[in-house]
Formats: structure tokens, C-alpha cells, sequence
């Protein structure tokens, strides 16, 4: 199946009845698939008039109660910016799908991982966090997906699953049921008409005094705190004895595992760390390799974005170095393999 | 001894913040009346847009939303959509449903939601202190367009309702004015209108509701109602201008 399709069935599979979207290339199959499959299942497959009205049916949908997503590419992420703000400043859980292609502006339709800095840092106004979780495989495309409901039900926060075109359109064989539920809390906020059996419910991210402000971001920053400790996911590969530690991504991270594999063989000793959740980040993790590893190489496919992250946590113990392609290329095995040896070179 | 008036029980006991003058407070009771008259307010959903009304949230005893500028038609086919038992409502200014929500106007328009739209115009933004409205009438002076609004600079005015009841999506567009006891009891009877269509799924209903800002207009409360009815009732004439079911 093809990983766009996988997070569509994903979502269904998880409960999720309402999409919202529109078309954007790498990610255009996420919404044909659920324009065919919703129907089928009771659900509702809204095609909105921009990327901006379709977040906004979102944050409807959510505050609602309803578990409800959008997806996009880049530029239209872009667009989404506004209403991801609300949604965070509301409290409001749903799943963004961010399918990455080359920016900026326009920029291209080929597989990218440039909107790092968006996601983890810059996606809306105002003090705020997403839960960011980039699938690696057709299979994490799925389970990431569903994990990412709960995930945002539990901590009344959006959730964004941060992929990229290559994921987007590959096929691999996918498990529908391989993924962890939970319990999640019931939505006792939302305004869905109160019945006459409670007080109003009033979703809203305004507070024109600053100590109040200041107080409903702190608690906001609390929950982030929680999220940070227990909710942190990453994988390693052959790190055990590694002098030089690859950290990488998605798409990026199976490239480097192959690279890695190489060397190997020419006694090289490399591995990798590959985040899955973006933010939280595992910096402790890799604070931690930081003290057995002699060198960092960050391998992204952009200039240079989650290499700050990377240096914040290995925090100057050992130098970071870096390998990037950008506006659409894919840094090859060869690449990454040539680079990991002239850095054992130097060690 | 009878009562012969209260205060609706969809409209909050709380001070509205509104301007000496400023015919919001009208317009709220008439919504919050309906409320009460259909018996609704436990099913309803309001949307408070940005400007004037952003306060809306805190003035209806029905659950509320707070939705970005321009955006409430968005996040009211949100709530419609995964609750089609709701009754949902925005309520917006000009600059909010005219400028920068053109395409969610237009949009949930020609989905034909069954939602209402309460849509307040005063020529002018109000909360950011008297700028230039896409509905400021030609020659009207605001804080941009000091030396009043010039067409040929600054454009035309948009008659939204005329605009809307051009799309197959409208059950009901309409204007009204509170300017007087007679044009408030007949604004209230569409208000009424709009929320009825909505509970017989009759498609998109909206009002258009003339209304005053004596603060950003530099009037006197009463000078702002004769300025509505020389001014504004000629560009924006009152009436219906769809009324049926929309086609969907």
C-alpha cells in the first residue's frame, strides 16, 4: 500500500470519522482515499475552498469533540499556521499531516525534510508545541497515525505527522493493528450544546489580560512538560559500540542505516539514532551517546534544521558534523557512506 | 403583577462591553430571544468571530466557540458537519465575514451549511479604532481613508447579501436595521427566519443587520442612527433578497 493511503486508513482505522483538505501535491492520495473510503464507513470526506478553511473545519470538528484531521504539503502547512495557533491556544486535540516537499515559496514536489524548523518550532504564533512524529516506513506511516489521536486526546494538543513525499508514495506491505492504544480521557470541553445538564463549555484562546494569559500558557507548558518526559520515541541502530553516531529522520534514517551497514563491513564502526518523535526531541538519548561516541554526523534533507537540536543535546562534548541535500534531492547511500569515512578518517 | 419584558435567558446577567450607543446589545437580545422562542439554547453552538463581537462568547448561555478572523463560517461547517443536531450560529463583523473571510463566506455558501449567520455591518472596524471597512460607503472618512473613501483608490463597497443570494447554496439572505423599534421588530422576524430554515434544513441562512458605531463614526448615538438611515439604508438597501430553500 501506498504511505499516503496507509495514513488514510490509518486514521479511519483509529476512529477518525471527519478529514478535511484540499489538494497539494505529495500528498493528494490521503484525501482521494478518504473521499472514497468515508462514505463507505459513515464518515465525511470535506474538500474545503483553501488549506486555511480546511484547518479551520478542523478546529470545529475538534472543539466539538470530534476526532477529526487535515493533512497538506509545505506550502500549504504554511497556510494552516494560523488555525494550528488556534488549536494549540484552544487546547484542542486533532492530527495535521504535513507530507514534506521542497521550499521555499512554491519550490518543488519532490521529497524534502525543510519544514523541521516549522514543525518543531515555528508553525503558528504564540509560546506553543505539536507533538511531531516523522514514520520512517509505510508501516510507521499507519501506526505513528493512530497513535497520534490518543496521543493529542491525552494531552488536549494538536499532533503533526511529519513525512515526506518518498513516504508518501511508496509502497510497502502494512498491519493495520500494529499500533499502541490507549485510554483516553473523555472530552468534557467540548461545545457540542450543553443539554441543559452542565454550565456553557466555551472553547477560546483569548485573554486580554497578560496575568491570565501568562497562567493558561503556563498550565499549557506543564501538560508540554509531561509530554516531554514519558512520551519521547526514537530507535537505535547499532549504537552499542559506535564512534561515530548518525542522527537522522525519516526517510533519511533508512539511507543512513544502509550507509552504515557499509562500513561496517569495513570495520567502521557507526550507527544511528532516529528520532521519531520530533518534539518531544530525544535529547537525553543523545546526550547520553554523547559521552561513549567520538563524533556526530546529522544527515537531513535540508540545509541543516534538526542539527540544532542535535547540537543543543550533544551540547559541545563531541563535535556535530553534518551531510544535507535539499530542494527535492535525496542524499544517496554513496554519499552519506563517503562522508562517514572521511570522518573515521580524521577521528 | 405581569412581566411584560426581561431579559432573554440566552443572553448572559453580565455588562456587555459595547460602546454608549453601539447596536450590538440589540442585536444580541434579538438572537438570544430566538434562542429562548425555539427553545434551542441547550443544542446551540455560538462561533464569535474577531472585532467588535469577539466578547460574543461570554454574552450567550449556550456553548461557544472562538474562531480566528474571518474564519467562524469555517469552524461553524466544523461543528455542523460532526453534529448535525446542533443548532449553529456566527456571529460576525464586516471586516471579519467581507475582508478577510470572503472565501469562508462565499464557501459555506455555496456548500449550502446548514448554519446561520448573523452578520453585523457597520462601515467600520470597530475594535482596532475606526479603520476602513470593506463596507465603508465612498466619501467616508475613517482612520485609513482620512480623506474619505475613494473608489478609484480604495474600491466599492460590497453588498454581500445581494452577492450571496446569487448562489444556488442560500436558503435565506436578508437585510435588516436596528435603527428603529419598527426595523427592529422586522430584523427580528428574519433573525427568527434564519434559525428556523437551519432547524428544517433549509441550507444557508443569513442576515445582514445595518448597524451603528458612534465612537469611530464621531457621532452622537442618535446623529449615528439618522447617518445609518441617510447613508447606509441607500447603498445597502433593506429586503430580501433569497428566501426559499437552497439547492443542494
Amino acid at each position: 500500500m501506498k504511505g499516503n493511503e496507509a495514513i488514510a486508513e490509518a486514521a479511519i482505522n483509529a476512529g477518525c470519522l471527519y478529514y478535511f483538505g484540499y489538494p497539494i501535491t505529495p500528498q493528494t492520495e490521503i484525501s482521494e482515499y478518504m473521499a472514497k473510503r468515508m462514505p463507505k464507513v459513515g464518515g465525511l470526506c470535506l474538500q474545503a475552498e483553501s488549506e486555511i478553511s480546511a484547518i479551520n473545519m478542523t478546529m470545529g470538528a475538534a472543539a466539538s469533540g470530534a476526532r477529526a484531521m487535515t493533512s497538506s504539503s509545505s506550502p500549504g502547512i504554511s497556510l494552516k499556521s494560523e488555525g494550528i495557533s488556534y488549536i494549540a491556544g484552544c487546547d484542542l486535540p486533532c492530527l495535521i499531516v504535513n507530507v514534506q516537499r521542497g521550499g521555499p515559496g512554491l519550490g518543488g514536489i519532490q521529497p524534502s525534510q525543510s519544514d523541521y524548523y516549522q514543525a518543531t518550532r515555528g508553525v503558528g504564533h504564540g509560546d506553543l508545541r505539536l507533538i511531531v512524529l516523522a514514520p520512517s516506513s509505510v508501516q510507521e506511516m499507519a501506526s505513528l497515525t493512530a497513535e497520534a489521536f490518543d496521543l493529542a486526546d491525552t494531552y488536549r494538543m494538536p499532533a503533526m505527522l511529519l513525512a515526506d513525499g518518498a513516504l508518501g508514495q511508496m509502497m510497502e506491505p502494512v498491519d493495520f493493528s500494529l499500533f499502541e492504544k490507549r485510554e483516553v480521557p473523555e472530552k468534557e470541553w467540548a461545545a457540542n450544546g450543553h443539554g441543559g445538564k452542565r454550565k456553557k463549555n466555551i472553547v477560546n484562546s483569548l485573554f486580554i489580560d497578560p496575568q491570565e494569559l501568562e497562567n493558561s500558557v503556563m498550565k499549557r507548558y506543564e501538560r508540554y512538560k509531561i509530554v516531554e518526559q514519558k512520551e519521547v520515541k526514537y530507535e537505535e541502530y547499532m549504537t552499542d559500540d559506535a564512534d561515530i553516531v548518525l542522527v537522522a529522520f525519516g526517510i533519511t534514517a533508512r539511507i543512513c542505516k544502509s550507509a552504515i551497514a557499509a562500513v561496517r563491513k569495513d570495520g567502521i564502526k557507526a550507527g544511528l539514532l532516529r528520532p521519531i518523535t520530533l518534539w518531544p526531541f530525544p535529547k537525553k538519548e543523545i546526550g547520553a551517546l554523547a559521552d561513549r561516541a567520538k563524533a556526530f554526523l546529522t544527515v537531513e534533507m535540508n540545509m541543516g534544521q534538526m542539527v540544532d537540536d542535535v547540537r543543543l543535546a550533544v551540547n559541545g562534548k563531541k563535535p556535530v558534523d553534518l551531510y544535507t541535500r535539499t530542494g527535492g534531492m535525496i542524499p544517496s547511500v554513496d554519499e552519506v557512506e563517503e562522508k562517514i569515512r572521511a570522518m573515521a578518517a580524521s577521528l | 403583577m405581569k412581566t411584560v419584558y426581561e431579559r432573554p435567558k440566552a443572553l448572559s446577567d453580565v455588562p456587555l462591553h459595547y460602546c454608549p450607543g453601539c447596536t450590538h446589545g440589540i442585536i444580541h437580545k434579538l438572537v438570544a430571544q430566538t434562542i429562548d422562542e425555539l427553545g434551542i439554547e441547550d443544542r446551540t453552538v455560538g462561533i464569535a468571530s474577531v472585532g467588535c463581537s469577539v466578547f460574543a462568547y461570554n454574552y450567550f448561555e449556550c456553548d461557544m466557540i472562538q474562531a480566528a478572523h474571518g474564519r467562524a463560517p469555517a469552524v461553524a461547517t466544523g461543528v455542523k458537519r460532526t453534529h448535525p443536531d446542533t443548532v449553529v450560529f456566527t456571529y460576525q463583523g464586516d471586516g471579519d465575514l467581507a475582508a478577510i473571510g470572503t472565501a469562508e463566506t462565499v464557501h459555506i455558501a455555496t456548500r449550502g451549511e446548514n448554519v446561520t449567520i448573523i452578520f453585523v455591518n457597520n462601515a467600520i472596524y470597530g475594535m482596532t479604532g475606526g479603520q476602513m471597512a470593506p463596507t465603508t460607503l465612498p466619501g467616508q472618512v475613517t482612520t485609513t481613508s482620512p480623506y474619505g473613501r475613494d473608489r478609484k483608490i480604495q474600491g466599492s463597497p460590497v453588498r454581500i447579501c445581494e452577492m450571496l443570494s446569487t448562489l444556488d447554496g442560500v436558503a435565506l439572505a436578508a437585510r435588516g436595521a436596528v435603527d428603529s423599534p419598527k426595523n427592529i421588530n422586522a430584523t427580528k422576524k428574519l433573525i427568527r427566519k434564519a434559525f428556523e430554515n437551519q432547524l428544517e434544513g433549509k441550507g444557508l441562512s443569513i442576515v445582514e443587520i445595518l448597524s451603528t458605531c458612534p465612537t469611530n463614526w464621531g457621532m452622537t448615538p442618535k446623529a449615528a442612527l439618522e447617518w445609518l438611515r441617510e447613508n447606509m439604508m441607500t447603498y445597502y438597501p433593506l429586503g430580501v433578497f433569497k428566501d426559499g430553500e437552497a439547492v443542494r
